[in-house]
């Protein structure tokens, strides 16, 4: 029997996550040999993915380095995964120590292991909802008792829309949490997109992703860009994850890397 | 830790620029180490920060080996170091020893070469123990996670299911689950209420077991092609038995359930009983058609049955109908001296006694008030309605007992008796109610058959009186003016406004086809003020021709007029509109309309007369003439009826006494300070004598006829002309409008 939306989603372990499949990308050990089994493969197929997710996480940490230093110590990651290395607390508190932070993501076991590793911690929370359900992620007593919405907000959307696809309609949960966040909070979000990938490489992983929970949608450089929407994007605008207010020069080939970044801020 | 070969050997005091080299060794070291490694794993840190943190742990490496023997301890903490920072990935730890091997020793010497390989090896040791543990850690926290995961999940399908099967127990509504196979294999405790069955044996039974001859076949279509996945869900209204035998009745829904793949796995019922609410529809429909008083079929009912007849029956068809239209003789009396409970008693014996001679499957229905009608749906002819009445007659022909007196009741009927396809169902009604009243005009305790040329007369007037509102607005009216004259000289001092209709089918028809009607259904007020405004506008026009010679113009305003709230105003409008000098425009009433009422009707034409607006009383003499009343009535002109100056019409033989009353009449007139005027006047001779009794005008064939507007004007430029058009000119002039 199909499983009515009233009841919960249960937890399979049979089926690789994108949360854990990403912290093996990432070199981590919180994940299962389906889910190494799924991510070997990806890389067989295209061995710069750990790169790219690096670059990503790269990007997560430069982007909540230039919010804090804009002032901004609150920090909502929607799709946060399993808490790895380089969290967005850490690095938030290593600039402004009372930097509060709150991790969203879907997946229960990752929301079991974020809590789990969170306990002890008051200035950050963890919420298991859905992106799109915004009223559930805003409102959850969790976002309430870290967060202060009446506040600047940094709203972390790193590589989840491409797990959206557009009959979900992820532009109008966006549009969703801009009206709801204060002026002056920053969205910081980052994508996959097969604009530099041979198209057979990009229709690979997506068939690939299909065998997780959370199939995959690559989108090109103008789709991204239109997630700003109702933000001034800032620059140097949608770019190639390296390309990203980089600390120090550029690596050799980074404009290989198939993966679209930028902060935007609410005025 | 002491090494073979090492022994004896005292570590040489640093010296500065031991120290500075040292330094440089170190910064070299890490600047070359992070660019071997950077990509390779992730850290979280820039460039500037990798490079700071391998600088720490060059420096305890360079500082190791000068202190000989090297400390091992320090070879572990790097390795341990380097996973603590996620130096994970295999290569990191591949290109730091390579490293290392090769640049520590073209750093410090080749004297280090193999204090390097001892805390390479350390390192090496250190980096997989830690990494190892920080594996498992890992690999412990995530099943840990899962652990955690799963019993929030169990919980959280336990509450679910826990308030699903709350729902289904609790649910006021009969909830089934079966196979495809139509076994049934759960039911909820209302289902098993609804059936009388327990649940065990619900479950013994099939969904085929639930049919019921009453089902419609597409109800085990539908169930069919849902089974087979064609049909995700229906629902139906079907009754059903219980198992105590007694029927039930309820909105089933039936869904189908599907597994993951999408094929059919389940059938889930859901029964709302209705049985109490078809009852309760039952029940109503039968008040909505019933008559409570005496529980007889009511006018709805009838009227159902009549509509179903008439659409039923194809045009050509030789079905016949007929009715007796039935009203009792008298009952307001009986309502009125009895009172009202002995009326209903016999409303209620009559309808007994009616439904008595109901044995043909005749329809009796009570219509309303005392009347009721009985329905024959298939006549055989005339003979057979009239059979009917006069049973009918004779079952009220017996003294009824009423709250102890015996009360004789007799009716009257009206009979129709037609094809059905001659007409409609407001045909056959109207035909009934004529009918019926034509019986009652021939005397009471009779029946009348309805004859067709009879109510002719009375389609005509239904006709005309549903036409003039749109006659109206069509200006399918038209005045005529009949010229009133002065006695004394025989010249035109005004004109009375007759109203004709210029009718498209019948030609032009005079007041007495319409005016009555008009009153009846109130076009008269829309009528009336067409009529005031045309009047209004020719007087202008005379008025702008003749000056001071022109005519005024008298036009009569009906009862129902005088009754409106804004005759005064609307008066007003008119002149103002018009431009007419309010002198010059006379209103006339009949004496009806004057006596019949006080109060407001008085009021207005006081303020009539305070416009300068002349009032007068139309065919005065003709009704209830309370003379001294007359002397109260703000009244300027009466107009005498013709009826008055009839004795005097011929030359040699007047008849006394109506010479002497008309004489009376107008003294008492000019007593009171009024014009008199003579209507009808026909002969010189009349004219002679009125003019001798001191009528101050006169009105009739003698001097005009009604003349249209432009005769009118003809004759006031040519006074001496020829002869003022006769009664040859205008066949239709009729009464005046009132």
């Amino acid at each position: 029997m199909t499983r009515p939306a009233w009841a919960p989603q249960e937890v399979d372990i049979d089926r690789p996550s994108a949360a854990r499949v990403y912290d093996y990308y990432l070199g981590g050990s919180h994940n299962f040999a389906v889910d190494r089994e799924m991510a070997r493969a990806a890389i067989a197929d295209w061995p710069d993915l750990p790169r790219v997710m690096q670059a990503n996480r790269a990007f997560m940490r430069r982007a909540v380095r230039y919010c804090a230093a804009q002032g901004i110590d609150q920090f909502l990651d929607v799709g946060s995964g399993i808490p790895t290395v380089g969290n967005v607390h850490e690095v938030a508190q290593a600039e402004d120590p009372t930097a509060r932070v709150v991790y969203v993501d879907i997946d229960p076991v990752a929301v079991a292991h974020a809590r789990a590793l969170l306990a002890d911690d008051t200035r950050t929370g963890v919420v298991h909802a859905d992106f799109l359900d915004v009223d559930a992620v805003l409102g959850d007593p969790m976002t309430r008792a870290v967060l202060d919405l009446d506040r600047p907000v940094a709203l972390l959307v790193v590589a989840l829309l491409h797990f959206v696809g557009d009959e979900r309609r992820p532009a109008d949960a966006l549009a969703r949490y801009r009206d709801a966040l204060a002026p002056g909070s920053h969205l910081v979000l980052s994508h996959a997109s097969a604009d530099i990938m041979p198209p057979e490489q990009a229709d690979e992983h997506v068939a690939l992703y299909r065998r997780t929970a959370t199939p995959m949608s690559m989108r090109p450089h103008d789709e991204v860009v239109g997630f700003f929407d109702g933000f001034t994007l800032l620059d140097p605008g949608v770019v190639g994850l390296p390309f990203w207010r980089p600390d120090g020069p550029v690596p050799a080939g980074a404009d290989r890397n198939p993966g679209y970044a930028g902060v935007g801020r609410r005025d | 830790m002491t090494e073979p070969g090492r022994a004896g050997l005292r570590p040489r005091p640093p010296d500065q620029d031991d120290a500075r080299r040292d330094g440089d060794a170190v910064h070299a070291l890490a600047r070359d180490w992070a660019a071997e490694v950077e990509g390779t794993s992730y850290v979280p840190m820039g460039s500037d920060e990798l490079v700071e943190y391998l600088t720490e742990i060059s420096a305890d490496l360079v500082a190791a080996l000068r202190a000989r023997p090297a400390d091992t301890g320090v070879g572990l903490e790097a390795g341990r170091r380097l996973v603590a920072a996620h130096f994970t990935g295999p290569s990191t730890v591949e290109r730091t020893i390579v490293l290392l091997a090769t640049r520590l020793p073209e750093l410090l010497g080749d004297e280090v070469r193999a204090d390097v390989t001892v805390l390479i090896g350390a390192l090496a040791a250190g980096y997989s123990t830690t990494l190892r543990d920080r594996t498992l850690d890992e690999q412990e926290a995530i099943r840990r996670a899962v652990i955690v995961a799963r019993h929030q999940t169990e919980q959280a399908l336990h509450a679910s299911e826990a308030r699903f099967r709350a729902m289904f127990y609790e649910a006021a509504i009969g909830i089934g689950l079966g196979d495809l196979q139509g076994r049934i294999v759960e039911v909820n405790p209302k289902l098993t209420e609804l059936f009388g069955y327990t649940a065990q044996e619900m479950r013994r039974r099939t969904v085929g077991e639930l049919a019921h001859p009453d089902d419609l076949p597409s109800v085990w279509v539908q169930y069919e092609r849902l089974l087979a996945g064609e049909l995700d869900n229906f629902g139906v209204e079907k009754r059903f038995y219980r198992k105590d035998g007694e029927e039930i009745i309820c909105n089933l829904t039936l869904s189908l359930v599907r597994d993951e793949h999408g094929d059919p796995a389940y059938q889930v019922a859901m029964l709302e009983d209705v049985t109490e609410r078809h009852l309760l529809q039952s029940h109503l429909e039968y008040q909505a058609y019933h008559d409570t008083l005496t529980t007889l079929p009511n006018r709805a009912l009838f009227s159902a049955r009549i509509e179903r007849i008439f659409d039923s029956t194809p045009p050509h068809s030789a079905r016949r109908i007929g009715i007796c239209f039935l009203d009792l003789d008298g009952f307001k009396a009986v309502n009125d001296s009895l009172g009202h409970e002995v009326g209903d008693l016999m409303l209620q014996a009559v309808a007994t006694r009616l439904a008595e001679q109901a044995t043909d499957g005749e329809l009796v229905a009570r219509m309303g008030g005392d009347e009721f009608v009985v329905l024959v749906e298939n006549s055989r002819g005339v003979a057979q309605l009239v059979a009917l009445a006069e049973r009918l007659l004779d079952a009220l022909g017996r003294p009824l007992v009423l709250a102890g007196q015996e009360l004789s009741v007799t009716a009257s009927i009206g009979i129709v008796e037609r094809p059905v396809a001659d007409g409609d169902t407001s045909d056959l009604m109207r035909a009934a109610d004529i009918t019926l009243y034509s019986a009652k005009a021939d005397g009471r305790g009779r029946w009348a058959l309805h004859d067709p040329s009879r109510d002719e007369a009375e389609v005509t007037r239904f006709a005309l009186s549903a036409a003039m509102p749109v006659a109206i607005e069509r200006e399918e009216f038209f005045a005529l003016y009949q010229p009133l004259v002065a006695m004394s000289d025989h010249g035109m001092r005004g004109v009375e406004a007759l109203v004709r209709w210029h009718h498209p089918q019948l030609g032009v028809l005079g007041p007495g086809r319409f005016i009555g009607l008009a009153e009846e259904t109130g076009a008269i007020v829309a009528l009336g003020h067409w009529v005031l405004v045309r009047a209004c506008r020719d007087a202008r026009r005379w008025y702008d021709e003749f000056g001071d010679a022109a005519p005024f113009v008298s036009v009569n305003v009906a009862p129902r007029q005088l009754h409106e709230p804004n005759l005064l105003g609307d008066v007003e409008v008119v002149l103002a509109e018009t431009g007419l000098p309010p002198h010059l425009l006379q209103i006339e009433l009949t004496e009806r309309a004057l006596t019949s009422d006080e109060g407001a009707p008085l009021k207005a034409l006081d303020g009539l007369r305070a416009l300068g607006v002349r009032i007068a009383i139309d065919d005065f003499g003709t009704g209830y003439s309370n003379l001294s009343y007359l002397r109260k009535l703000p009244v300027d002109v009466i107009k005498l009826d013709g009826s008055f100056g009839e004795g005097l019409r011929e030359a040699d033989a007047a008849d006394p006494v109506d010479e002497r009353i008309l004489g009376t009449l107008v003294e008492l007139g000019h007593a009171l300070g009024m014009t008199v005027c003579a209507e009808g006047v026909e002969t010189a001779a009349q004219a002679a004598r009125l003019r001798r009794l001191g009528c101050d005008e006169g009105q009739g064939w003698h001097f005009a006829a009604a003349l249209p507007r432009e005769d009118i004007g003809d004759v006031l430029r040519d006074p001496a002309g020829p002869p003022w058009p006769g009664p040859a000119r205008d066949a239709v002039t009729g009464p005046s409008v009132s």
